[in-house]
């Protein structure tokens, strides 16, 4: 029971991050490696509003989602749009970036154990048996209060549509008047909300540390490449996957191994099926 | 108006000096052999120059060994057109196997480095052989995902050392043998791999990057070039790695670092790529740059992505290409 709760919960908060990622990916075509910075990022900011300029934690974590949309708004504008295109370019630009944002925050002072975020609610509940603290029913309910939001974002209104059509078809849309750089720059906007919304939902359960921005890379590219990079379901049912794949090696093995098995996952979905489980993009692999 | 737009030409002596005739004059004999034997010569005399001062001696180690690295990831990208992104699998391997064989079964050096080189580039190409009908961005994230597997896994296996690593590795007999093995091993590697992409195996890598539909369909075997071309860039790489482990005397988890992909990539970025001679002259100024940067800690790798991703967005041809263009070539104006 403890395995199954655990389980969800993780999955969906997972799939809350990892969505972000696949998200940008789907629209723009590009891997954003930088995922895992702004993820860190929010986190920090939010910490900084709150503490030093003592501002109201809701107000805090708005200016922070705000703050880290304007980042990564500005790393397209900047940076990518000069190498759209390029896939190797990409990689490594937004790999730099991150990078550079992430060992910008260590040096910068983000270091040991002194960062953390209140809890929304502070508390625990039981269900079924299982203690379950307030926090983690409050992600899982967000979480799907924000995959909702994104539903209906992407199916009623226009800036929606515009976006599902580049995903689908980008030359179709481009010649039906969608601006596709436009369009680029609101995914890694809206994937920078989702991601900002996971991490002050996820960082209060532990501390704000940088490493956590590399695991999250990790685990973002692990559920959107088993799920198929770019599809959306795919992701969601692939960090199910994902979810409990990782509370049972927590449990049976050691914690020391998630990590091992995110990445055996990514190695083993690569060579046997590279298109993922739900992956649309045939013709990325390569018929020789 | 008068419009002007700029116009380059070939230089006299770069069109004279492209056929036979190069032979007849020392002074097109002297443009030919000057730029070479200026890297030539200039890196035999870093370790003279550096005499009095023994840690930079040491950079020149590293600063070879990366270069070396950075030949490897130019050739698989640049050249074949895989863009492999675990520079850290290659030495991490090599410097692994060479620990083992050096440590568990007590090679001595000279057998060690070469067997482990072998062996280690049998072992990667072996991985990432699956892998090879993959493409950019799938190919470019499982490369990078293999050293961070192989670190976890060490890790959490608590094999071959664990987090301390292998200890107590064989060291070279003497600064003069250290200095110059790598130098050697740098030249050769680089003046090898430009006769080999000069030669028809070079031909048909440079065809499978651009088109490797047509290649396969001109009855060449597509897979075997590739492996062959993985196999020469991870052994290049494993033989780095060995010669890294007996540098440190010492063969651990950092071997399999993030640093060995990103240097390696930036230093083939800043310099130029496709030629192979760029990712020598980038690491000649990103790995002295960042023993000057040491200072600053942590800080030094935001450094570095700045400089990648100002070199990527906005000069992205890199410094051997401009040049290369200004030694050959001319600009002058003219009316439109």
């Amino acid at each position: 029971m403890q395995i199954l709760i655990y389980g969800l919960i993780n999955s969906i908060t997972l799939s809350l991050f990892a969505l972000g990622f696949t998200l940008v990916y789907s629209i723009s075509r590009i891997p954003n490696f930088a995922h895992g910075a702004i993820y860190v990022t929010t986190g920090y900011l939010t910490w900084l509003f709150m503490n030093l300029l003592n501002l109201n934690y809701f107000l805090s974590c708005v200016l922070s989602i705000l703050l880290s949309c304007i980042i990564s708004a500005l790393i397209y504008r900047l940076v990518l749009i000069r190498i759209r295109g390029m896939d190797i370019s990409e990689v490594i630009a937004t790999y730099a970036v991150g990078l550079a944002i992430i060992e910008g925050l260590r040096w910068g002072g983000l270091r040991g154990s002194t960062y953390t975020l209140p809890p929304i609610i502070a508390g625990s509940l039981e269900i079924f048996g299982v203690i379950v603290d307030y926090q983690r029913l409050i992600a899982v309910a967000i979480s799907l209060v924000t995959f909702l939001f994104l539903y209906f974002f992407v199916k009623f209104t226009k800036t929606g549509l515009a976006l599902k059509g580049i995903a689908q078809d980008e030359r179709a849309s481009m010649m039906l008047g969608i601006n596709s750089d436009k369009m680029a720059v609101i995914s890694f906007i809206v994937g920078s909300i989702i991601t900002g919304i996971s991490a002050i939902l996820i960082f209060p359960l532990g501390n704000i540390v940088v490493e956590a921005g590399y695991n999250v890379l990790i685990f973002s590219i692990a559920v959107s490449i088993i799920g198929g990079l770019g599809s959306w379901g795919g992701a969601v049912i692939a960090s199910f996957i994902i979810g409990f794949v990782q509370i049972l090696t927590e449990v049976f093995i050691s914690s020391h191994f998630q990590i091992v098995v995110a990445l055996l996952a990514i190695i083993v979905t690569l060579l046997l099926k590279p298109s993922g489980l739900f992956g649309k993009q045939k013709e990325l692999e390569e018929r020789v | 108006m008068q419009m002007k737009r700029k116009e380059r030409v070939d230089r006299g002596i770069k069109v004279r000096t492209e056929g036979i005739y190069a032979i007849s004059s020392w002074r097109e004999i002297l443009y030919l052999v000057f730029p070479r034997a200026i890297l030539i010569f200039g890196l035999l005399s870093l370790p003279i120059i550096f005499e009095l001062a023994p840690y930079w001696k040491r950079v020149i180690n590293i600063m070879c060994v990366y270069a070396i690295i950075a030949i490897s990831f130019d050739f698989l990208a640049n050249i074949l057109g895989l863009v492999c992104l675990g520079g850290g699998l290659f030495v991490g391997v090599g410097g692994y196997f060479s620990a083992i064989l050096n440590s568990y079964f007590n090679f001595p050096i000279y057998l060690s480095i070469p067997l482990a080189s072998i062996s280690g580039s049998v072992f990667c190409t072996l991985l990432i052989l699956p892998c090879l009908r993959l493409r950019g961005v799938y190919f470019a994230i499982i490369t990078l995902i293999y050293p961070l597997f192989f670190t976890r896994v060490i890790e959490a296996l608590n094999i071959l050392g664990g987090t301390n690593g292998i200890t107590g590795l064989d060291s070279f007999p003497n600064q003069f043998v250290e200095n110059y093995l790598i130098i050697f091993i740098l030249l050769v590697v680089l003046f090898g791999l430009r006769r080999l992409i000069n030669e028809d195996i070079g031909l048909v890598m440079r065809a499978v990057k651009d088109n490797d539909q047509s290649v396969r369909a001109s009855g060449i075997n597509v897979t075997y070039i590739k492996t062959l071309a993985v196999f020469i860039a991870s052994f290049i790489g494993c033989l780095s790695g060995a010669y890294l482990a007996h540098l440190y005397m010492w063969a651990g988890l950092s071997l399999f670092a993030l640093d060995f992909s990103i240097i390696p990539i930036a230093a083939v970025t800043i310099g130029g790529g496709g030629s192979l001679v760029g990712a020598v002259i980038g690491s000649l100024i990103i790995v002295p740059l960042s023993e000057f940067l040491r200072f600053f800690g942590t800080f030094r790798i935001v450094i570095y992505s700045v400089i990648l991703v100002l070199f990527l967005t906005l000069k992205s041809e890199g410094i051997l290409v401009y040049l290369t263009r200004k030694y050959q070539q001319f600009e002058r104006w003219i009316s439109v």
